[in-house]
C-alpha cells in the first residue's frame, strides 16, 4: 500500500545526492583546467535520477520489508537509493572538446563555470524542495 | 576520505596554481641573474600538472605539480666587457627568460586560482544551507 510515509521525502532525497555528485565532477574539472591530457567530464543527472528512482522502486516492492520500508532486506538508506554510491562512475561522460588545445586539455573554463554555477542553483533548489518536506513532516508529526 | 571532497578536490587547485605563481615570480625576479659561464646563468623553471586521484571518490579527480622542471631554454651570450661577471672575452651570460609570456601565463595562473575560489565559496555555502535543514 502506499502511503504518505512511503516515500517521505520525495524525489528531492534522490535528486540530492546526484546534484552533489555533479557538483563534484564540474569542480574536479575547474581544478584540472590547466592540466595537460586532461579530458572534461560531465555527470548525466537525467540518467542518474533514472537509476535511483527505479532503484526506489526496487526496494520499496520488495515482499520481505516491513512497515515505512525499514526493515527487511533494505534499510532506509536503501530506499532512498543513498547507497547506490559506488554506481555514480557509471553516469560520468566525457564532453566533447570545443576547440582542441596542444596539451590535450579539453576544459572550456567559461563552460565549467556557468556549469558549475547552474548546477549550485540546482542543487540549492533541490535543498529548498527537500527542506519544506522536512517541515511538512514536522508538522505532520507535531500537529501544530 | 573526505566527507567534503569537493574541498579537497579546489584546495589541491589552489595549491598547484599557486606553485606556478611562484615559479613564474621566482623567473621575473631572476630576469638579470648573469652568470659568467652558460651554467651559471639562471634557468627559468615551470612547473607541469597532473590529475590526482581522490582516495574514496570515483569520477573526481583533483591537481597536482608533477615536478617543477628547468626550461629547456640556453643562456644568452651578451657581450659585456665592463660587467664585473664579464668572462675573459667579455661575455656574460643571461637567462632566456620571456617576460611576455611569463606574464601570460601569471594571468592564466591567478584566473585559475580565482575559479577555484569561486568554487571552494560556493560548495561552502551549499555545505551550510545543508547543515541547517530542519532548523
Amino acid at each position: 500500500m502506499a502511503g504518505p510515509f512511503d516515500n517521505p521525502f520525495g524525489l528531492s532525497a534522490l535528486s540530492l545526492p546526484l546534484r552533489e555528485q555533479r557538483l563534484k565532477v564540474l569542480s574536479s574539472n575547474l581544478a584540472n583546467a590547466d592540466t595537460p591530457g586532461y579530458r572534461a567530464q560531465d555527470f548525466d543527472f537525467q540518467a542518474a535520477l533514472k537509476g535511483a528512482e527505479d532503484h526506489q522502486r526496487r526496494v520499496v516492492a520488495s515482499p520481505s520489508r516491513g512497515p515505512l520500508g525499514l526493515g527487511g532486506s533494505g534499510d532506509a538508506a536503501d530506499a532512498m537509493g543513498l547507497s547506490s554510491g559506488p554506481d555514480f562512475r557509471r553516469y560520468v561522460t566525457t564532453r566533447g572538446a570545443q576547440q582542441g588545445s596542444l596539451d590535450g586539455n579539453t576544459v572550456n573554463t567559461e563552460t565549467e563555470n556557468a556549469a558549475f554555477g547552474r548546477a549550485v542553483l540546482e542543487y540549492r533548489a533541490s535543498l529548498t524542495f527537500f527542506e519544506s518536506r522536512v517541515r511538512g513532516l514536522m508538522t505532520a508529526i507535531t500537529g501544530q | 576520505m573526505s566527507s567534503l571532497p569537493i574541498f579537497d578536490v579546489a584546495g589541491s587547485a589552489l595549491a598547484a596554481q599557486s606553485v606556478r605563481v611562484n615559479t613564474i615570480a621566482s623567473n621575473l625576479a631572476n630576469v638579470d641573474t648573469v652568470g659568467r659561464t652558460p651554467e651559471g646563468a639562471y634557468k627559468p623553471i615551470e612547473p607541469t600538472f597532473e590529475t590526482a586521484r581522490i582516495p574514496g571518490q570515483e569520477g573526481m579527480s583533483g591537481v597536482k605539480v608533477l615536478r617543477v622542471d628547468p626550461l629547456d631554454k640556453p643562456a644568452i651570450k651578451r657581450y659585456e666587457p665592463g660587467h664585473p661577471m664579464a668572462d675573459a672575452e667579455g661575455y656574460i651570460y643571461a637567462p632566456d627568460v620571456d617576460p611576455v609570456a611569463q606574464m601570460v601565463n601569471l594571468i592564466s595562473a591567478s584566473r585559475g586560482y580565482q575559479a577555484n575560489v569561486e568554487v571552494l565559496n560556493s560548495a561552502r555555502e551549499l555545505a551550510l544551507a545543508t547543515l541547517s535543514i530542519g532548523r
